[in-house]
């Protein structure tokens, strides 16, 4: 919002209607850079290098955490499941609860919400940088599309990635509830994977999939907008320009992830 | 400029991903290719409560196919459409029940076999066993229905 020092001071309707627009405003120019990197991704020539490195970056840098991330949630579901299911004598269920809770809720969310705080971050801090550093202005000045060069393959690499670490998640959380549930706590086995088997049908897993595709988007989108625009913050500008773009990356990736998750759950059951 | 490195160890983790998917979605979420294994046969219920798509279908206890689909017939019957896997043979005189698994557990199709003629894939099963609404039956005990029927 730029305001004119000699303007008389603003009522509270008109800070109220400054703040509408500017909403509106950077709403707008979120949609279109969105917009933008979408069509970026798949517009010719493909970006091949690029995306191999983003997904190096954004994924394979990710496994660690995230398999750290999924035993333990796993584990501590099959602990918390079976104290629950004990109560009624329906132990043998556990294999359903963990596996049901971990493909349709916990395994996306958590690891989109953990990639946003390791790679979102990392990606606002490094788009803001080159930003207040007057790279991607340089970039302009070449005539190179900055939003095609910086923006399509952090987006296509993080449509790749999502997925595959989502599904390393599932898998691991699984093997977790095992160990609490069956070695630790005596659960049958065949019980607890054959239960599984029969309580997890298609739609539970692609279900699991839109959301980490969903996620995805979201994540990138806004991390890459933060950063890309962090010149224009209201709060500060330069480096402090790029502290705040950072967190906001992360704080509107994780705000965006669970409202989309609740919107995307009450369409898919 | 290309990294090997790189390249080697994003291929090592979309394959490892690709593994996990297929996984989660071959075994588990028993993804079919197009018209699935086995073949299907119809049965056709006065009640199937608590039946779902993906249910287990079993004969003697052991697994034998599942619950493709449910749907209402002209007649307001649900037809329930099974498939069932390859190499078991089901006769025309078969006996389809549905049953739950414990008291809380998921109900499923239980397959009594018959001595009839063997069926052909997309055969309608008639000798049906509908599930037991035991609400109703505790209304018809308390309120005395249970007798009024015996006579």
């Amino acid at each position: 919002m730029v305001t004119d020092p000699e303007a008389p001071p603003a009522n509270p309707v008109t800070r109220l209607g400054a703040a509408s627009l500017d909403a509106v405003a950077s709403l707008g120019s979120y949609a279109v850079f969105t917009a933008r990197g979408l069509w970026h991704m798949v517009s010719l020539p493909w970006q091949w290098s690029k995306v191999v490195r983003q997904v190096y970056f954004v994924g394979v840098k990710s496994v660690l955490v995230i398999a750290l991330i999924g035993l333990f949630t796993g584990m501590v579901l099959g602990l918390q499941g079976y104290y629950t299911l004990v109560k009624f004598g329906a132990e043998g269920l556990l294999g359903a609860a963990v596996s049901l809770s971990v493909i349709r809720e916990l395994g996306p969310v958590l690891t989109a919400i953990m990639v946003a705080g390791r790679a979102g971050s990392s990606m606002a801090a490094e788009l803001g940088i080159m930003r207040i550093s007057e790279q991607i202005d340089a970039l302009d000045a070449m005539d190179v599309d900055p939003v095609r060069y910086l923006a399509g393959p952090r987006f296509a690499a993080a449509l790749v990635s999502f997925p595959l670490l989502t599904a390393m998640f599932d898998v691991i959380a699984m093997i977790g509830g095992h160990l609490t549930g069956v070695t630790l706590l005596g659960v049958g086995p065949g019980v607890y994977w054959g239960r599984i088997h029969d309580s997890v049908v298609l739609e539970d897993v692609t279900g699991g999939f839109v959301k980490a595709l969903v996620f995805a988007l979201l994540v990138a989108s806004v991390s890459c907008w933060q950063g890309f625009y962090a010149h224009r913050r209201p709060g500060g500008f330069g480096a402090r320009g790029v502290g705040l773009a950072t967190t906001s990356a992360v704080v509107a990736s994780c705000v965006a992830i669970l409202a989309g998750d609740y919107v995307l759950t009450s369409f898919l059951m | 400029m290309r990294n090997r490195g790189v390249e080697f160890a994003v291929g090592l983790f979309v394959l490892a991903g690709l593994l996990c998917t297929a996984w989660l979605a071959v075994r588990l979420g028993k993804m079919e290719a197009v018209g699935g294994e086995g073949y299907p046969v119809q049965a056709r219920f006065l009640d199937v409560t608590g039946l779902k798509a993906g249910s287990a279908v079993e004969m003697a206890g052991v697994r034998v196919g599942r619950v493709e689909s449910i749907g209402l017939s002209p007649e307001k019957r649900a037809v329930v459409t099974m498939r069932i896997d390859k190499g078991v043979t089901l006769t025309d005189d078969a006996i389809v029940s549905v049953r739950s698994s414990g008291l809380i557990g998921d109900k499923f199709l239980k397959i009594t076999p018959g001595g009839g003629d063997p069926v052909k894939p997309g055969a309608l099963l008639t000798e049906t066993e509908s599930s037991v609404d035991i609400q109703e039956l505790m209304g018809k005990y308390v309120f005395g229905g249970v007798k009024e029927e015996k006579k």
